[in-house]
């Protein structure tokens, strides 16, 4: 009896923040799709269709038909794909030697390079695209760095893919290694111990304990700067300004804050959404994988 | 015989026992890692340098944003129009930050702290469902959220939405939105760490549910509360796609839509960098004040985990 009093309690603590939700993220997402099955009136502003059985699929499969090759926003999709895999490549190149060497100092070190690491995560990401706009102008210190050692003035800041690669991985990197970190700090260093004991060398320890251990916590670090990256148009725009280097970020903020297909914009969103959940869910599975095998 | 006439040139053979030519270092860059330590303190100075560098521009002396022309506080101060604490534009922007992350703050650790008692102990129906939902809003590109957000507040005309208009109200709804799951992600990690001991002694000693949380728990996790607070208060300072998508143009301007839609023009002035600098120094006393309380609470409850505490501020477990 009493325990199902104090389950009670423990749901009414719960309620007001369930509530929250429901209102906030629930019907909010259902609203994304109300529009863009919706329809759109005779001012272009769009109408939406709040019964399932009414749905139009025409944005959607409009939405659908512009992403792939050959549609308007082909261009948007194959950027997309392209920052995205080079910044993850980026990441992991630069990240993961990091986080290998943070999570193998001595404590007091650690302690200082973990304080350094974090920073970045508390300024601002406009302030650190603010940064780069003033190192990457046309008189700003990169080219003056560059034009010394003998190239020309490069334009960084005009749809130069460049820029945005560099930029997108100078603002998700910190959320790449902060995980890859703690799956290394949480390797048992006697497994280590054991593969260098039954004569592996160096290298080989590595390749064959120390880097599949990491493994969840990699592609926990990809995911992690990956869904943000598909919803990201103020890089581009801050460091870039051109329609050349538009991702798919780029085109549904432009439908939906900036010109009147509010439709089109929401159907984007709901195929971005798919293609994203389909990554999920191959996360989920993967993990699910690596559970098993360890255990 | 031959072997006494050896013996001498022995000692000199033993120590290097694979000559090579390579640098130590070069050959095995795991074992000493001074490859991994170059690697890692460059590309600490790569993510710091700029932003060390954005600062120090806002004490140019002269009008360029990517020029060193001096040293000067004319951006903070001198300047009697143009300066951050005189062109109204910055200030304005800065207070309504400041408003924004008090009512974040005020709504959504309460709303979090709640949610993640609630969620760490209900068992039951719905309770899956509801820890599902605590995770979506970590898990969606802010726009997505953002567009739903601002979809369902200008196009369903329905209590309570149809009461929300876009501005302050509907950015304080899309933060708190966020922040509760990052509440929820810092209450819930303490609650793992103090573990159900000391609530399991207050029962058998005769407590009720309610009582053992009122005396016992609420006690407790009050720093990671104070923590979360501090965090939901540098989160909202920082965010920028929700606040801009609820904003309503004008007075519900916040810092980071300023530094989006003027940090490319070349008519800004270094008052851009000052009023940045200001909210990463608010954001670090922020960060800083909540790292101070974790790690009191953590010593005090007698783990050493300050790196935990480090974590929990990351919002990720």
């Amino acid at each position: 009896m009493t325990a199902a009093r104090s389950s009670t309690l423990w749901r009414w603590l719960a309620f007001p923040g369930v509530i929250w939700l429901f209102l906030f993220v629930v019907v909010p997402a259902y609203a994304v799709v109300a529009v863009a099955m919706g329809q759109i009136d005779t001012l272009l502003q769009p109408v939406p269709t709040w019964n399932p059985l009414d749905w139009n699929v025409g944005f959607v499969k409009e939405a659908f038909a512009s992403v792939v090759p050959g549609g308007t926003y082909w261009s948007a999709t194959r950027n997309t794909i392209v920052y995205v895999a080079a910044t993850v490549v980026l990441c992991f190149a630069i990240g993961y030697p990091v986080a290998y060497y943070i999570a193998r100092c001595a404590n007091r070190t650690k302690g200082l390079l973990l304080l350094l690491i974090f920073l970045p995560f508390w300024v601002s990401y406009l302030m650190r695209m603010l940064a780069w706009i003033g190192l990457l102008a046309p008189d700003g210190y990169v080219n003056e760095v560059l034009s010394a050692v003998g190239f020309g003035h490069t334009d960084w800041l005009n749809g130069n893919p460049f820029s945005v690669i560099a930029a997108l991985t100078y603002g998700y990197i910190p959320y790449f290694i902060l995980p890859v970190y703690a799956g290394l700090d949480r390797i048992d260093m006697r497994l280590l111990e054991a593969a260098r004991d039954l004569g592996a060398s160096r290298p080989w320890t590595f390749l064959r304990v120390t880097l599949p251990l990491s493994w969840p916590s990699i592609l926990a670090g990809t995911i992690l700067i990956v869904l943000p990256m598909f919803g990201d148009y103020y890089t581009n725009d801050l460091i870039s300004g051109s329609p050349h280097t538009n991702m798919l970020g780029n085109s549904v903020n432009l439908l939906v804050q900036g010109g009147s297909q509010k439709n089109l914009g929401a159907a984007l969103v709901l195929v971005l959404m798919t293609i994203l959940a389909i990554g999920m869910l191959y996360y989920l599975w993967e993990t699910r994988r690596q559970e098993r095998r360890m255990a | 015989m031959s072997a006494t006439a050896v013996e001498p040139a022995a000692p000199v053979r033993q120590p290097p026992v694979r000559p090579s030519r390579v640098p130590g270092w070069l050959s095995n860059p795991w074992g000493r890692p001074r490859f991994l330590a170059i690697t890692t303190w460059a590309y600490i100075a790569w993510a710091l340098v700029p932003v060390l560098a954005a600062i120090l521009f806002s004490f140019n002396d002269g009008r360029s944003r990517s020029v060193w022309q001096g040293f000067s506080t004319r951006w903070w101060w001198g300047d009697e129009t143009l300066s951050v604490f005189h062109d109204p534009t910055y200030t304005d922007a800065l207070f309504h930050s400041l408003e924004l992350a008090a009512l974040d703050m005020a709504i959504a650790t309460p709303l979090g702290f709640l949610l993640a008692i609630g969620l760490s102990r209900w068992r039951g129906r719905g309770s899956g469902s509801a820890n599902f939902l605590m995770l979506v809003p970590l898990t969606t590109p802010e726009l997505a959220m953002a567009v739903s957000l601002l979809l369902v507040f200008t196009q369903l005309s329905l209590l309570p939405f149809s009461a929300v208009h876009l501005g302050t109200t509907a950015q304080v709804i899309g933060q708190v939105t966020f922040s509760v799951s990052y509440v929820v992600v810092i209450v819930r990690s303490r609650l793992a760490a103090i573990g159900p001991e000391y609530e399991e002694a207050a029962r058998d000693l005769g407590a009720s549910a309610w009582q053992a949380l009122r005396h016992v728990l609420l006690p407790l996790l009050l720093p990671a509360a104070l923590a979360s607070m501090l965090i939901v208060f540098a989160l909202s300072i920082d965010d920028f796609v929700v606040t801009q998508y609820m904003s309503s143009g004008g007075e519900t301007t916040t810092v980071p839509m300023l530094l989006y839609a003027n940090a490319r023009g070349g008519a800004t002035t270094p008052a851009l960098n000052a009023v940045a600098t200001i909210m990463v120094v608010v954001t670090l006393i922020g960060v800083g004040g909540a790292y101070l309380i974790l790690r009191w609470f953590s010593r005090h409850t007698g783990e050493s985990a300050a790196g935990t505490a480090a974590m929990d501020l990351t919002g990720m477990d």
